[in-house]
């Protein structure tokens, strides 16, 4: 099938700093995803780029098999087709929900307006709120006009950049489900921009780690939290720790908490050093365990508790036990590493 | 990148490292540099006089009179800068951290006096206050005898008084917003670091306002050098009114310009000086921690200070504005006639005129601003707006050096090709007046623009772009209504301080357009205060719109 956006090696900045460093990118029609990655990595440069607000220095961008984008072509944004959430929503302040969402159908008839703006609003669960100004909604509810206004003019691919963040925890996880059906009904592409890994697992199909301009790992949660790429999304994803250890064979790496067996296998000689990622849910407390530590700090969760367990001065893991165990900081514990896969990088000195 | 909200062709802006010429100007860089031209251009001619002095005048003006022009003017400065930090800064103090009764009607009674322009209250105070006035006739009869002391009003002293009054909202108006800003959590920090209430104001609140009060003072002594009409009535010699004997007395445009270009060297060292004592104080307002607490001022010390504040509104505004009903009740029957009406169209045709082309002209600037923000744009942009520091006369003299320059230069090509002469086409002429408004209140038109148009985030058009609208469609749907407010408090001001407008009308209005003002300087010259009361009390009337308006949203705006 045709790719309905197709990003080949663009670059964006200023002279001699790439903010965007040689960036590929390709989305299938009615897919979603998500890019992720911590602030200052280029993300919404990015966004900011296919949208046609940012222009590219080398590469190009093409939709629906047209190029927009490239050092010497530019379609201005309003020839693109493409929606954007922005961050602050950027609702037009004069104008009441309903002129905000039509204002992308100068076009349609008053009743043909209408009738869409309607359908906007029940899809986003606003009716009734059709006269009021966006200076009389909450966050919640300027967001959902938003995506709506964003909606109304039928794009071909949808544009969030950290539609969220100016929400509290609670509303952002609804309100994120709630846009991601949303747009799921509407066979939506769309490309959602966040630092929040957790809203970009709900949000994205597939999920591409950015980290100095570039797409370290593009794939889904699981395999992002499992099968990390690099030392930069092992870090970036979930909680972990890493532990030292020397290959013994291809499966096989010994460790000073003993052997350790892995499900697949390395291609490096034996005597190698490695550092091996430990999640918290592969490090479990067991009383009878003969391998001793401390425990250094904990923090309670809820259904679980994380604790920070130390085996010597210079070295820590990471443990996530329910909570009805209930150690305390200073308490002696045994540990047991219980693992079925191991994911090891060379070590670095 | 903003500016390619407008323009999505446009290069990247690289130029922000570069010098001030920009590699490849844009129209951004055109039109804000041919406005930043229409400013420098009348300064250059003015100090270009130089070159080919009149010397013969000069010799005289320098022989007879400059000395005192000089002293007269550092006189005048001196008294009222620190008349105005001083009043200025103690009533900010007092209805922006204290409490008395009627506190909250002196936050906006006090900005009345604006509404007043100084050679009204100059007036006003003479005939009120002069040996055959009202007051000291009262005294007299009160008295029994006509051997009484009573201070000349007539003096330094009473100029300085009037002009003090006239000019402190300028330094209260800013004191007191910088007071209010300041945030509680500083001055909590200071108290609980040890500081006493009085420790408070001089070591933390005082300094924290420092360039506040610096600009308002800038402001008030950029009055008080430009001012004409109200040094003229006290007939106290100063640069303008020198400037304007050189022009009506000698027809002398080139001494004229001798002495403004004195004159305008005179601003800028105000200006530098404001500069200096700005450049190391740069403070934030900090968080705001709401407004700061109010000390509350009980019992009698608190109905002084009401009592004193009332006796303030009531020597600057009060008395002087019922004294101008009374003298124009007087003559209303005679005076209001179609001589008047036709003065205050002219009035209002030249504020709507010149309002009009100030605000498009700011428009643009604050756009060139936004799209284009680089240092090319950045320097046009303020030497553009740079009117409000040049004094009337002195751009009167400029533009008009420059008007009969272009005049010659063209009557000269004619003969030259052998055609009629077409005589004086800028000199003299309605669009060398309009050009001299915009110039001068440039700055005032583009504050309140480029204030709101700070405040439009640059997503707003974004989002109109994504939603299919192109650049001039974003223009008119989304930047053009939300301007709306600035646009309308540009064209306001602007209009208002047209119609006071007295130096640059007086030299340049062409034949048949008097003003109000024009006619308040007639009638005062000749003494005639009663028939100068009906124009003054129209622009006063005129002046209370914007003051009642703006400062109802202030006070809004800072709760």
């Amino acid at each position: 099938m045709e790719n309905l956006l197709e990003i080949e090696k663009i670059h964006c900045g200023y002279e001699g700093h790439d903010v965007v460093d040689d960036f590929d990118l390709s989305l299938a029609p009615g897919t979603m995803i998500s890019l992720l990655g911590p602030s200052g990595c280029g993300k919404t440069t990015v966004l900011r780029a296919i949208a046609g607000f940012e222009p590219v220095s080398s590469g190009k961008i093409h939709l629906d098999g047209r190029t927009v984008s490239s050092p010497k072509i530019r379609v201005s944004p309003e020839r693109r087709r493409v929606g954007m959430v922005f961050q602050d929503y950027a609702l037009f302040p004069h104008l009441d929900i309903a002129a905000n969402i039509a204002f992308g159908l100068p076009r349609e008839s008053a009743a043909e307006k209408k009738r869409i703006t309607d359908r906007m609003l029940e899809l986003v669960g606003m009716e009734g709120f059709a006269h009021r100004y966006p200076d009389e909604l909450s966050g919640g509810q300027q967001q959902r006009v938003a995506v709506a206004r964003a909606l109304a003019p039928e794009p071909r691919l949808l544009l969030l950049d950290e539609p969220f963040s100016n929400l509290d925890t609670e509303l952002r996880e609804r309100l994120a489900i709630d846009v991601r059906d949303m747009l799921k009904e509407q066979n939506m592409a769309a490309i959602f921009v966040t630092h929040d890994q957790n809203e970009a697992f709900v949000m994205g199909d597939r999920t591409g780690v950015i980290h100095n301009g570039r797409i370290l790992q593009f794939d889904t949660a699981f395999n992002l939290y499992h099968e990390p790429a690099n030392r930069f999304v092992a870090d970036f994803i979930g909680h972990g720790r890493f532990l030292q250890g020397e290959m013994l064979g291809p499966d096989k790496v010994q460790t000073r908490l003993g052997i350790l067996h892995g499900n697949r296998a390395y291609p490096w000689d034996k005597g190698t050093k490695v550092d091996i990622l430990l999640r918290p849910d592969d490090v479990l407390i067991d009383e009878d365990s003969p391998i001793r530590c401390f425990i250094q700090e904990k923090a309670f969760r809820g259904a679980d508790t994380m604790y920070t367990v130390g085996m010597n001065i210079d070295s820590e893991l990471l443990s996530l036990m329910p909570s009805r165990f209930d150690y305390k900081v200073g308490d002696e514990v045994g540990i047991e590493i219980d693992i079925d896969h191991l994911v090891l990088f060379r070590h670095q000195s | 990148m903003q500016e390619s909200i407008l323009d999505p062709r446009s290069e990247p802006d690289n130029n922000r490292l570069a010098g001030f010429l920009p590699r490849k100007p844009n129209k951004w860089h055109y039109t804000s540099g041919a406005l930043a031209l229409l400013v420098a251009v009348p300064l250059l001619v003015v100090f270009s006089g130089w070159l080919k002095p009149e010397t013969e005048i000069w010799s005289h003006l320098a022989d007879t009179i400059l000395d005192q022009l000089v002293i007269n003017t550092i006189k005048l400065v001196v008294g009222v800068g620190i008349g105005v930090v001083i009043l200025g800064v103690s009533l900010a103090w007092l209805t922006a951290r204290c409490e008395f009764p009627g506190r909250k009607w002196f936050d906006w009674l006090l900005m009345l006096p604006m509404a007043m322009p100084a050679y009204v209250l100059a007036f006003v105070a003479i005939g009120l206050l002069d040996f055959s006035g009202p007051v000291q006739t009262a005294l007299r009869t009160w008295a029994g005898t006509s051997n009484i002391w009573f201070p000349e009003i007539r003096s330094t002293g009473g100029l300085i008084t009037v002009m003090v009054i006239a000019f402190y909202p300028y330094v209260y108006m800013m004191a007191r917003t910088a007071f209010i800003t300041q945030g509680r959590s500083t001055l909590e920090a200071a108290r609980m670091l040890g500081a006493g209430s009085y420790g408070v104001f001089w070591r933390i609140a005082l300094p924290m306002a420092r360039p506040a009060i610096a600009a308002g003072t800038t402001l008030a002594l950029m009055e008080t050098l430009a001012d004409f009409g109200t040094v003229a009535t006290f007939n106290y010699d100063t640069f303008t009114t020198a400037i304007y004997q050189a022009w009506f007395g000698f027809f002398s445009l080139q001494a004229a310009s001798q002495l403004a270009s004195i004159l305008l060297l005179l601003v800028f060292v105000s200006l530098m000086l404001e500069k200096s004592s700005r450049s190391k104080s740069k403070y934030h307002d900090s968080m705001r921690s709401g407004e700061p607490p109010r000390l509350h001022l009980s019992g009698w010390r608190g109905w002084t200070v009401s009592g004193l504040l009332a006796l303030l509104f009531l020597i600057a505004f009060l008395a002087p504005f019922i004294q101008l009903c009374l003298w124009s009740i007087e003559v209303i029957t005679t005076d209001f006639d179609e001589r008047y009406l036709g003065l205050l169209g002219h009035t209002l045709l030249l504020g709507a005129l010149a309002a009009t082309v100030t605000v498009i002209a700011g428009m643009v600037l604050g756009f060139a601003r936004r799209f284009q923000p680089d240092r090319t744009t950045l320097v046009t942009t303020s030497l553009a707006t740079l009117g409000y520091a040049l004094p009337g006369s002195v751009l009167a003299v400029g533009i008009m050096v420059a008007a009969s320059g272009f005049d010659n230069g063209i009557n000269n090509l004619f003969e030259s090709i052998g055609l009629d002469m077409p005589g004086q086409i800028l000199g003299g002429s309605l669009l060398a007046l309009v050009l001299a408004y915009v110039i001068r209140f440039m700055a005032v038109a583009f504050g309140p623009i480029e204030t709101v148009l700070s405040r439009i985030r640059p997503s707003l058009p974004e989002a109109a772009r994504s939603l299919g609208a192109t650049s001039s469609q974003t223009l008119k749907a989304i930047y053009l209504p939300l301007l709306r407010p600035g646009l309308m408090t540009g064209l306001l001001l602007v209009m208002v301080d047209t119609m006071k407008e007295m130096p640059a009308t007086l030299l340049m209005r062409p034949f048949g357009w008097d003003t109000l003002a024009v006619r308040i300087y007639e009638m005062t010259s000749e003494g005639e205060w009663e028939r100068a009361a009906l124009p003054a009390i129209t622009l006063v009337f005129a002046g209370l719109i914007p003051v009642v308006l703006l400062t109802r949203r202030s006070l809004k705006r800072l709760k």
